[in-house]
């Protein structure tokens, strides 16, 4: 698996790079800016882009806009947005398209690496991930309003794994409990906010997404 | 009767020219009151007068209600606003001008004191003395023609003194017919004329701006440090604490690497889940410094990330065609959310709506030329709102003062709450603020 890594600080830059090789994954090119990452991005023709939210010249949402333009480029993309801060204004401006292949992580999440190397081929892969805290976020926004405060504690926990993009497998091992239970949650949880269930991993959370978007 | 298009009243009067007649009548009305006010002035200048030789104690009072009615009336009667030009009483807020409720804490000698030192006071004085002679000739002057006019019609020729004067029943007519059209200009002239005695003079309102920018700035200094403060002590209890605490913690994995792999493995992942805390706390320290959403896109869309965040239904409409200044933009982002926790702490609403709009070129105050950045917000709750209770509106109050911004909430006991902010502001390019 090709990726393409765009980060203005070396000392990330470079232990991403490290990190992922140590996975197994490729790294084509490690840039520092957004025009040398659209050049990597039609070049190296990588299965996935990570990148920093902050890239030079401005240091603002350089790195979205890189981004959001690669995809435009190369259309379904698969890109994973790095950030030292997570907005749901910014989260949404990367699913806006609806095709999968997005990820936006805050940068802690590099610290565990085995999680970080997952969500980078789950987006690979043309799935999401979607950092907990976002989640989290959209979760606390209607606590007590509409359908989502009918769920149980239990299918609050499995609706806020699955929203980050994990399958019912990876939903069941973080909370411990077999996949048949999750099964059983999901569909329940697809009942009760009255939406069409689905197996697709992607779809469902663009579903979740769609429906506490009110 | 005059077709279809012609609104025309009970009385068979098309409605503009009732309207024009009985506008003239309540002009001549206010301008008799106005007449009458005058002549009481002049008792009370005489007093007031007689006050300064001879300290009387309570004369100063009915001299300023007397000026202040003046001004509420020629504001609401002939459409000329004056303003208050009184200095505050002394050890009062500054930011309070005029005479305040604070003066009634005064002993009438530090009270006499006071208002002695103050221009407007002798300025009020010398109104009360002109005003029963130009003053009350411009108020009444249109009713004093339309009686004399009449008059002199009805009675004959030379019967009386009074008469005496309108050699002919037209010229009658005239007169009446001049005072009766003329009411309101006359009115609107009055109230020129008390304004060139009773407002602010240029002086007065220079020394005004001059303790209102102290006060603000003041204001400004105290919050920045404050601010300072509690930033020091979040990073020294928070984020430095855990770099200290995880520093030992990676020290006591060193030392069990050898011995006790297991452990040394238990205390590393523990460094690391305090790295993440550290993280988290200084990501939530930033929010509050300035947010990051602000500083990438501006105030827009930073505010529709606080609509995001909040649990209430948040509509955001803005027109802003380019930035304002950044601290400008941090202020009333701050503000924004200020007023948006407040009303899903107390207001029980379900939708509030924000509006953000400049308008250009608009403002004829202190920042000349420049143009005014208004923000909006509106919820459907219960209302009640009270700026001058409420710490949390009296902080943005003062946030937007060093801006001379300012802060209208209207919010009638079971709502709506309408909260209206005003900054004065030049916008910049959208390129210059992004650094």
């Amino acid at each position: 698996m090709r990726v393409v890594i765009a980060e203005d600080l070396f000392l990330l830059r470079d232990g991403l790079t490290r990190m992922l090789e140590a996975h197994g994954l490729e790294v084509a090119v490690a840039v520092d800016n957004p025009a040398d990452l659209l050049a990597a991005v039609t070049t190296c023709h990588p299965d996935v882009a990570v990148v920093d939210v902050r890239l030079p010249p401005t240091y603002t949402d350089e790195g979205l806009r890189a981004a959001l333009a690669a995809r435009r480029e190369v259309p379904g993309l698969p890109v994973l947005v790095l950030s030292q801060y997570v907005e749901q204004l910014y989260a949404r401006e990367l699913l806006a398209d609806g095709t999968g292949g997005i990820g936006y992580l805050l940068k802690d999440r590099v610290f565990d690496s085995a999680q970080f190397v997952d969500a980078v081929r789950r987006v690979a892969a043309g799935g999401t991930a979607l950092d907990p805290e976002v989640v989290a976020r959209l979760l606390a926004r209607n606590p007590g309003v509409g359908a989502v405060a009918a769920l149980s504690p239990r299918e609050r926990e499995v609706l806020a794994v699955m929203t980050e993009g994990r399958s019912n497998a990876a939903v069941a091992a973080r909370l411990v409990i077999t996949e048949r239970a999750v099964a059983k949650h999901t569909a329940s949880i697809f009942l009760k906010l009255g939406l069409q269930p689905s197996e697709d991993d992607n779809r469902r959370v663009l579903a979740v997404l769609a429906y506490l978007d009110g | 009767m005059n077709g279809q298009t012609t609104i025309l009243d009970h009385a068979g009067w098309p409605a503009p020219a009732l309207a024009w007649v009985r506008g003239r009548l309540t002009a001549c009305g206010h301008g008799v009151l106005l007449g009458a006010l005058a002549l009481a002035e002049v008792l009370v200048a005489a007093l007031a007068g007689l006050a300064i030789a001879v300290p009387i104690p309570g004369v100063g009072r009915p001299v300023r209600q007397l000026a202040e009615l003046t001004r509420r009336l020629s504001g609401e009667w002939c459409g000329v606003p004056i303003t208050s030009p009184y200095l505050p009483p002394p050890g009062a807020d500054a930011s309070d001008s005029g005479a305040g409720e604070d003066s009634a804490k005064l002993s009438w000698r530090q009270r006499r004191k006071w208002m002695l030192a103050d221009p407007a006071t002798w300025r009020d004085l010398l109104w009360m003395i002109v005003n029963p002679c130009v003053g009350a000739a411009l108020a009444s002057g249109s009713a004093a023609a339309i009686v004399y006019g009449v008059f002199g019609m009805a009675l004959p020729h030379g019967s009386t003194q009074l008469a005496g004067i309108i050699s002919h029943p037209l010229y009658g007519i005239l007169l009446a017919a001049f005072g009766f059209w003329a009411a309101p200009w006359l009115l609107r002239g009055y109230g020129e004329f008390a304004r060139s005695l009773l407002g602010s003079t240029r002086q007065a309102e220079l020394a005004q701006r001059v303790r209102d920018l102290a006060q603000t700035r003041s204001d400004t200094i105290d919050a920045g440090a404050a601010e300072m403060r509690r930033i020091e002590r979040d990073l020294h209890d928070g984020a430095q604490a855990r770099l200290v605490g995880m520093g030992m913690t990676l020290d006591a994995a060193g030392q069990l690497l050898d011995t006790s792999p297991a452990a040394a493995r238990a205390l590393l992942a523990e460094a690391r889940d305090s790295s993440v805390k550290a993280l988290a706390e200084l990501r939530d320290l930033v929010r509050g410094i300035h947010p990051p959403v602000l500083a990438d896109r501006g105030l827009t869309d930073a505010v529709r990330a606080l609509a995001l965040d909040s649990p209430l239904q948040v509509g955001v409409t803005s027109e802003l065609p380019a930035r304002p200044p950044a601290p400008v933009e941090s202020a009333a982002y701050f503000a924004v959310s200020e007023l948006l926790a407040n009303v899903s702490k107390y207001a029980r609403a379900d939708r509030v709506w924000i509006d953000i709009r400049y308008d250009g070129a608009t403002n004829g105050g202190w920042m000349r030329g420049s143009g005014i950045l208004r923000i909006g917000v509106t919820d459907d709750g219960r209302g009640g709102a009270d700026p001058v209770g409420g710490t949390g509106l009296r902080g943005i109050e003062r946030r937007l003062a060093a801006f001379d911004g300012v802060l209208a909430v209207s919010s009638p006991p079971g709502g709506p709450t309408v909260m209206n902010m005003e900054i004065p502001c030049a916008l910049s390019s959208p390129k210059t603020s992004s650094c």
